[in-house]
């Protein structure tokens, strides 16, 4: 191992331990599954404890997608859009049974899971998820974020 | 007015429209001819009946019946602070019925509504035009004809895994 590439390791770790901790995220909430998100957002289970705490109300300020709540083929469209407009690096939760797997709807109107649109990192199931689950899926993706090959504006591209 | 007098008034003042009478936990139902539904409506809205809000109007599909579309009409008089629930069935072929927009403005959307899932049309309706579902859906969703568990992407999805 050479000493430039002995640097960049410990510069990745930095910048993914950076990374992880300062996530910016955009609720994209449409349904019940909101309550729970704002519970996990306050004060009592506190989401700014893990350094997710600032809401970006603009999809372009912002790098965790959190989608919330049930997707319908209507609605579709505008979530693809929303996802397309993020800046790279960003991650992807799906927040709620009907998010992951279309939940209880199985009809014409439900999407069956929105990895169907778009890459979805980290699943939370539940109806809704307890704020206890939501903290634990931030915490597998910070640990994902940690571990993954960070990209960087002058990073070598092989 | 006790209930069998109000009943007495209303087929006195709309004659053959009203085809019968039934009890659903104690509230009155009324059903009607459908071709009549506009006008029984109308007399039902002035004194002394009195039933000035549409509360809600919605459709069934009884895939089997002879009248196969069941609309249901809820109304409600705030001076008198009662409610009146009136059913009227139309055919499976060309299901049609008179519009209510121009008696209540609120028809707008419910019939709207009722278009889009069931497709009964409604003559004299300004604005017939899905309300829920998209453009370019296909059928309506609500009928029992419509296919079990078929969607109708707007966007491309990716393959099942």
């Amino acid at each position: 191992m050479s000493g430039f590439d002995f640097l960049s390791t410990r510069f990745e770790t930095a910048l993914g331990w950076g990374r992880k901790f300062s996530l910016f995220h955009y609720p994209f909430i449409t349904a019940c599954c909101g309550m729970e998100y704002m519970s996990t957002a306050c004060a009592h289970f506190d989401i700014d404890r893990f350094g997710a705490g600032l809401t970006r109300f603009s999809p372009r300020q912002a790098d965790l997608l959190l989608v919330v709540g049930t997707v319908t083929h209507k609605l579709a469209p505008v979530l693809r859009t929303v996802y397309d407009q993020m800046l790279e690096p960003k991650w992807v939760i799906a927040f709620g049974a009907c998010t992951v797997s279309g939940g209880i709807y199985q009809n014409y109107a439900v999407v069956q899971g929105i990895d169907k649109i778009i890459p979805v990192d980290i699943y939370i199931p539940g109806c809704p998820p307890r704020p206890e689950m939501v903290l634990d899926g931030l915490l597998k993706l910070q640990d994902r974020i940690q571990h993954q090959k960070q990209d960087w504006r002058w990073a070598r591209k092989p | 007015m006790g209930q069998e007098t109000l009943i007495e008034a209303i087929r006195k003042t709309l004659g053959p429209a009203v085809e019968g009478v039934a009890d659903s936990f104690g509230d009155t139902v009324l059903i009607l001819r459908a071709d009549a539904v506009r006008p029984a409506l109308a007399a039902l809205r002035e004194p002394p009946f009195d039933y000035a809000v549409l509360l809600d109007l919605t459709c069934v599909d009884f895939a089997a019946a002879e009248g196969r579309f069941e609309l249901v009409y809820h109304l409600y008089s705030m001076a008198r602070n009662v409610r009146l629930r009136l059913k009227a069935s139309v055919p499976s072929a060309d299901p049609a019925v008179a519009s209510l927009v121009g008696l209540w403005k609120n028809a707008e959307w419910l019939e709207r509504e009722v278009f889009d899932m069931f497709g009964v049309r409604f003559d004299g309706h300004p604005y017939l035009r899905r309300l829920l579902t998209y453009e370019g859906f296909e059928g309506h969703p609500l009928r029992k004809s419509y296919p079990w568990r078929l969607e109708q992407p707007r966007i491309p999805l990716k393959d099942e895994a």
